[in-house]
């Protein structure tokens, strides 16, 4: 800042003032600007070019504009696709982050038996890859062979089919909750860990019970905590893939090839060989996912301050 | 062979591509030029001689036999089969691999519904100067057209796939029920099986777009119309409704397996006695032999059940070519191993391994149909199938873009097996998302 006022108070021209300037910064960002660059901006670039025209088998490519857009904002199997993930985000996300609170509250709160134990079991699940914790659970949603089919056997219950369509999506949402909960969990259980104990004397000495405790003190020191978690996992939502794309394999009539966006893009450029309306949708949903964490970011700080 | 100087080898390779360039251009001027395909034949020798590496993506089971033969006769060419998934999976994998243009196989699988698609996108090396045109005549009709797209060659015929019903006789002799030879015996034989002992299915289905499109097929339906670039898609013809019907009937009853094809649980199924038939190509003996080991002894094959009592009408299911994919760069030593494996010694080695051949000699060759199969319990299998291959529906067509249709099948005609929607219904919003995304791609589709 004094310097910027001494540059200015010269009032040399900016050719010398350009010469003077020292590049050191440079060097510390410059690893980090080249990377951005070229996995962050420059892909970016590409699927704009990408979206601009259109290729096809027959006729070649063209310049088509901003028709791929337009065909984006029509498109019902698109918004489809995103209307799921809303409802996906909208139930799966707050189960998940108020199991992931009771957690570490549970684990905070030093009562618990085996706390460390415990902790680390809860946080195994999201060790274990997408991939293998997807296949495992499909394994066990079986009504013919899986753990499904077992009870079903063993019972004489008739359980309904958890991979049939209008379950399917709560299955899913299942499987993410029980591969995220334990990352959440951490993410609360760190945030809970800095709270200065002195805090927790002047409750004690104001004769505060536990309950007035996590209401007064832990839940607003871990508000910042609370709001990043959520903004991960809303960009996990709208990123769904992994899971149902891995299910569609034991439920093909379930999970559609446009199941999520990231499906429908995916599809579209895989199967369909569409690889421009493919980047146009991939940008939207970028957007709309910014949008929609950024909107969450400025109510969460809002109500900090 | 080792004591030749590399340098005269090199220059033996040197001289066969110039003469190669030479047919080339010479055969572009006059095609009936036999020139050029002996000097296409003297420079395989020199480019197998030269040998390298080729990777090759496939998922027929006795193609591994074949490398290993191969590359016991030309030990400087070194052979990588991998098997990167079966079908619409092969097909993501392989367009992947070329719209990122790195990893692409020298050589690849591809079904013959699925070659125009690949043809028409320039993904594929026209082989008509590498030797396949010098190959008219050796392969039976089917097959042989439909490696062509245009003027152009895109592939050596692997196998073919005319249908016919293999059957778990242990099933049909515990439960005492007849061996179906008419689709109406087929769902009365469903409802027997089904009744008799609730686990057993008389097949498993999910939706399979190559198994309905088939089944149109021998129905003597022809919902795809294609003439160049002008395609229209019709499922309300008589053969596609009367498969619908029949099917709906299983469907509705509940007497399918809702088992997905070539998942763990199909192959548990074919071994264990609870999927009790399976109506495919030919193809299948060499898959039932290495995927269900469970199932030896058990199988027979009998014709494809008909829609008349007494008809023999039938339809290809699947059926594969080897094709050299554009981005390779080794087309030479590829076509090598394509001419090999399906028009060389390959064949009968394949043969022996249990597939089904595209070559007219061995089609007819007594040898073959008089094989008796062990897994089949002696059973003389070719005779069904050299059979079938003779009265396959004439006049089907494929969309120039199958691959994108089958995959969405499931989306559309898969929701009848799920939903209140029937298969008619489900064939109809089918051929209309298959009708826009033609419209998207350029071909001008009828109304």
């Amino acid at each position: 800042m004094r310097m910027a006022q001494a540059v200015i108070a010269t009032g040399l021209p900016a050719t010398t003032r350009r010469a003077r300037r020292s590049w050191r910064g440079w060097g510390f960002v410059g690893p980090f600007m080249a990377v951005f660059g070229l996995v962050f901006l420059a892909p970016i670039a590409y699927s704009l070019y990408l979206s601009l025209f259109r290729q096809q088998l027959v006729g070649g490519n063209a310049f088509v504009g901003i028709e791929n857009y337009q065909r984006a904002l029509g498109d019902a199997q698109l918004w489809a696709a995103f209307g799921r993930v809303a409802l996906f985000l909208a139930v799966q996300v707050p189960i998940m982050l108020g199991i992931a609170l009771l957690v570490a509250l549970a684990i905070d709160g030093g009562r618990l038996y085996g706390a460390s134990f415990f902790r680390i079991s809860i946080f195994l699940p999201y060790a274990v890859p997408a991939v293998v914790a997807t296949l495992m659970w499909g394994f066990m949603y079986g009504t013919r062979f899986g753990l499904v089919g077992n009870i079903e056997d063993a019972l004489g219950v008739a359980l309904p089919d958890p991979l049939a369509p209008d379950l399917v999506l709560a299955s899913i949402g299942n499987i993410v909750t029980w591969e995220f909960v334990g990352y959440n969990m951490l993410i609360f259980y760190s945030a809970l860990r800095v709270i200065p104990t002195t805090l927790y004397e002047a409750a004690e000495i104001d004769g505060a019970g536990p309950w007035r405790v996590i209401t007064a003190i832990k839940l607003p020191a871990i508000r910042g905590a609370m709001v990043v978690a959520t903004i991960f996992s809303i960009i996990g939502s709208f990123q769904l893939f992994n899971e149902p794309a891995i299910l569609q394999n034991l439920a093909p009539n379930a999970i559609t090839t446009h199941f999520t966006p990231n499906m429908y893009a995916y599809s579209l450029s895989f199967s369909g060989q569409q690889y421009n309306y493919s980047a146009t949708v991939a940008l939207i949903m970028g957007l709309l996912t910014m949008v929609v964490a950024y909107v969450v970011q400025l109510r969460g700080m809002r109500k900090e301050a | 062979m080792t004591v030749i100087p590399r340098t005269l080898m090199r220059g033996v390779a040197l001289a066969g591509a110039a003469t190669l360039a030479l047919a080339a251009c010479s055969s572009g001027a006059d095609e009936a030029d036999d020139g050029g395909g002996d000097a296409a034949a003297g420079d395989t020798a020199s480019v197998l001689e030269e040998g390298g590496d080729l990777l090759v993506w496939a998922w027929e089971p006795t193609l591994e036999q074949v490398v290993e033969d191969f590359e016991a006769e030309h030990p400087n060419v070194d052979v990588e089969l991998a098997n990167v998934g079966t079908g619409n999976d092969a097909y993501t994998a392989l367009q992947n691999a070329i719209a990122a243009g790195s990893g692409v196989p020298d050589v690849a699988q591809i079904e013959y519904f699925a070659l125009p698609q690949f043809a028409i996108g320039e993904s594929l090396t026209e082989l008509s100067d590498l030797g396949a045109a010098d190959l008219e005549g050796t392969y039976t009709p089917g097959p042989w057209s439909a490696v062509h797209q245009g003027e152009g060659i895109y592939g050596l015929p692997m196998d073919s796939g005319p249908m016919a019903l293999f059957y778990n006789t242990e099933v049909f002799e515990r439960l005492r029920v007849a061996v179906p030879t008419t689709w109406d015996e087929y769902v009365e034989a469903a409802r027997a099986l089904h009744a008799a002992d609730p686990e057993v299915y008389i097949t498993s289905d999910t939706g399979d777009a190559g198994f309905t499109t088939s089944m149109i097929w021998q129905a003597g339906g022809k919902p795809y119309a294609v003439d160049g670039t002008d395609v229209a898609i019709d499922f309300t013809d008589e053969g596609s409704t009367k498969f619908a019907e029949l099917w709906q009937q299983l469907v509705d009853e509940d007497l399918v397996s809702p088992v997905s094809g070539w998942s763990d649980e199909w192959y548990q199924g074919l071994g264990d006695g609870t999927i009790a038939t399976l109506t495919i190509g030919a193809w299948m003996p060499a898959n039932l032999e290495s995927g269900v080991e469970a199932g030896a002894g058990k199988w027979r094959v009998a014709p494809m059940p008909q829609w008349e009592a007494g008809a023999s009408a039938t339809a290809e299911n699947g059926g594969s070519s080897l094709t050299i994919p554009a981005a390779s760069e080794k087309a030479e030593l590829a076509y090598a191993f394509l001419e090999y494996a399906n028009a060389g010694d390959g064949v009968q080695t394949r043969l022996d391994g249990g597939a089904f051949p595209a070559t007219v000699a061995e089609l007819e060759s007594e040898e073959f149909v008089g094989k008796e199969f062990e897994y089949f319990g002696g059973q003389k299998v070719n005779e069904v199938l050299a059979q079938s291959a003779q009265d396959v529906v004439e006049g089907w067509q494929y969309l120039p873009f199958q691959v994108y249709a089958n995959s969405i099948f499931n989306d559309t005609v898969g929701q009848a097996y799920v939903s209140d929607l029937t298969l008619a219904e489900g064939l109809a919003d089918w051929a209309e998302a298959s009708s826009t995304y033609g419209a998207d791609q350029g071909f001008t589709m009828a109304d």
